[in-house]
């Protein structure tokens, strides 16, 4: 989504604009602990909440696993739950994102995607939340600021949601995002409010009227059922998220969609990829449609789920995508190449993927005509 | 696996109601050893009624009268609790002495 300046818009940056959110709903509680470059979120959200705007209890924890597992039980016992992470706070806690997932916890995370060591490195890829994509939670990736923060604000909607129940994590780059000012309008605290509603979540936990035991043991007789349940939840969760987006477009007159199509009309070459990188590629499709090449990008906003059909469906005329994965995978491929070529098998449409943008790396316009004409390395601006 | 629920009729995330845990078996996890007690030591402290994680000591009103087969574990917490040395472990297919109780109660208590 190109940032365009509304009446009304103020500077802010990602970290700051989710936290505005996070605010605006004033969950319950938010168990956190400070990591690069996710800190200015609780950073900003404590001085909110400090200046009266959240009344949310803020538990200062020992650790990303213990954020997560306080996360669990809150969300658990019925209050309203956040929390924020990136990179090895993310990679400490992935334990107990699987259980939180399994267990079907509503909770909603700001995540800023910084690269995994070693080399330490501070800056965005997407290989923390790489290494969580099969833990059953919900991931959505921003573009720009107001992209993040208007996720931020939809997140507990769809986590919360009866046929879903899962966490969601809104996703935006490390630095280029958490850290870089960009024009954004917030929506009305009243507005935020109403859309979020109460938070109702069956059988809490402190419900004594109905008790109930949380976090079972389930072995080869339940085990399976109990997983599958994450498929049907996933499964729902399309709909619930195209829903939540399309209520949400009519509040704040911006489009949301779990993939956005950019210059897709008769786009012979479309370029795929997952964040704020594709306001770069966005330049590029612009320039090189003014030179008459047939070019186009389709971004993914909704990772999980993965909307395999719609993306075939999106590339039915296309004549090649190339996807380009902000993370590695040694001795294989990596996700997103991996999951087009899933969805596109059988399909007319040919494959091309490079990784790009590890540790914060800058993929410049000039790399972005080189990949679509055929002329860029496999690793984008790789020195060998 | 017959009789096992499928997974839509399942709480989300496997949560458990009361209804859900009634009566589970837990006398099958016994692992070939079992509590007897000799009521002529019995003082009926119920301390091992207090103490048992399975509810399996059986009680007449408030005099003890034995342990649930249904639901004994053989975790052996009783016989360790017990301060008078009524309680002993002893392998699964010892006769139940005269003066002795192991009652075997399908229906659980």
């Amino acid at each position: 989504m190109a940032v365009k300046t509304q009446e009304g818009a103020q500077l802010l940056t990602g970290g700051e604009a989710v936290a505005y959110a996070m605010a605006q709903i004033d969950p319950d509680v938010f168990p956190v602990y400070p990591i690069t470059p996710q800190t200015p979120i609780i950073q900003t959200f404590a001085k909110l909440a400090a200046n009266g705007k959240a009344t949310t209890e803020i538990v200062n924890v020992e650790s990303e696993h213990s954020a997560m597992s306080a996360a669990i039980g809150s969300a658990m016992a019925g209050a309203r739950t956040m929390t924020a992470t990136s990179s090895q706070g993310l990679a400490l806690m992935a334990e107990v994102v699987y259980i939180a997932a399994g267990m079907r916890a509503p909770i909603v995370m700001a995540v800023g995607n910084r690269a995994l060591s070693a080399p330490l490195n501070i800056h965005c890829d997407h290989s923390d939340s790489m290494m969580i994509r099969d833990s059953g939670v919900i991931q959505i990736f921003a573009e720009s600021v107001q992209e993040a923060y208007d996720h931020a604000v939809m997140a507990a909607r769809i986590s919360e949601h009866p046929d879903v129940m899962l966490p969601v994590l809104v996703c935006q780059d490390g630095f280029t995002l958490t850290h870089s000012e960009e024009p954004l309008v917030l929506t009305p605290d009243e507005d935020v409010k109403d859309f979020v509603g109460e938070y109702k979540v069956p059988l809490p936990l402190l419900d004594t009227e109905q008790v109930t035991t949380k976090g079972i043991f389930a072995l080869q007789d339940y085990y399976t059922e109990l997983r599958y349940q994450m498929n049907a939840a996933m499964e729902a969760a399309e709909t619930v998220i195209a829903d939540v987006f399309a209520e949400y477009s009519q509040l704040v007159d911006r489009p949301f969609s779990m993939l956005e199509e950019y210059e897709l009309e008769g786009a012979e070459k479309v370029i795929f990829l997952m964040g704020s990188t594709a306001g770069t590629i966005k330049d590029v499709v612009d320039d090189l449609r003014t030179e008459g090449e047939k070019v186009g990008l389709l971004r993914l906003v909704s990772y999980r789920p993965f909307p395999a059909e719609a993306i075939r469906r999106a590339l039915e005329p296309v004549k090649e995508v190339i996807v380009l994965d902000r993370s590695d995978a040694p001795g294989s491929v990596p996700s997103l190449h991996a999951e087009m070529a899933a969805a596109l098998y059988g399909s007319s449409t040919k494959l091309r993927a490079h990784v790009f943008g590890l540790g914060g790396r800058e993929l410049v316009p000039a790399e972005g005509r080189a990949i679509f004409a055929g002329e860029a390395p496999t690793h984008i601006g790789l020195r060998s | 696996m017959s009789g096992l629920r499928p997974w839509q009729e399942l709480s989300p995330g496997g949560t458990i109601r009361p209804t859900d845990a009634e009566k589970p078996k837990t006398g099958s996890w016994r692992t070939g050893i079992k509590p007897l007690a000799d009521l002529s030591k019995c003082t009926n402290c119920l301390l091992c009624w207090l103490y048992c994680p399975d509810s399996a000591i059986l009680l007449e009103d408030t005099t003890f009268v034995g342990f649930d087969d249904y639901f004994c574990k053989g975790c052996e917490v009783c016989a360790a609790v017990c301060p008078v040395g009524a309680i002993e472990m002893v392998p699964e297919e010892t006769e139940t002495p005269a003066g002795w109780v192991m009652r075997s109660d399908e229906s659980g208590s």
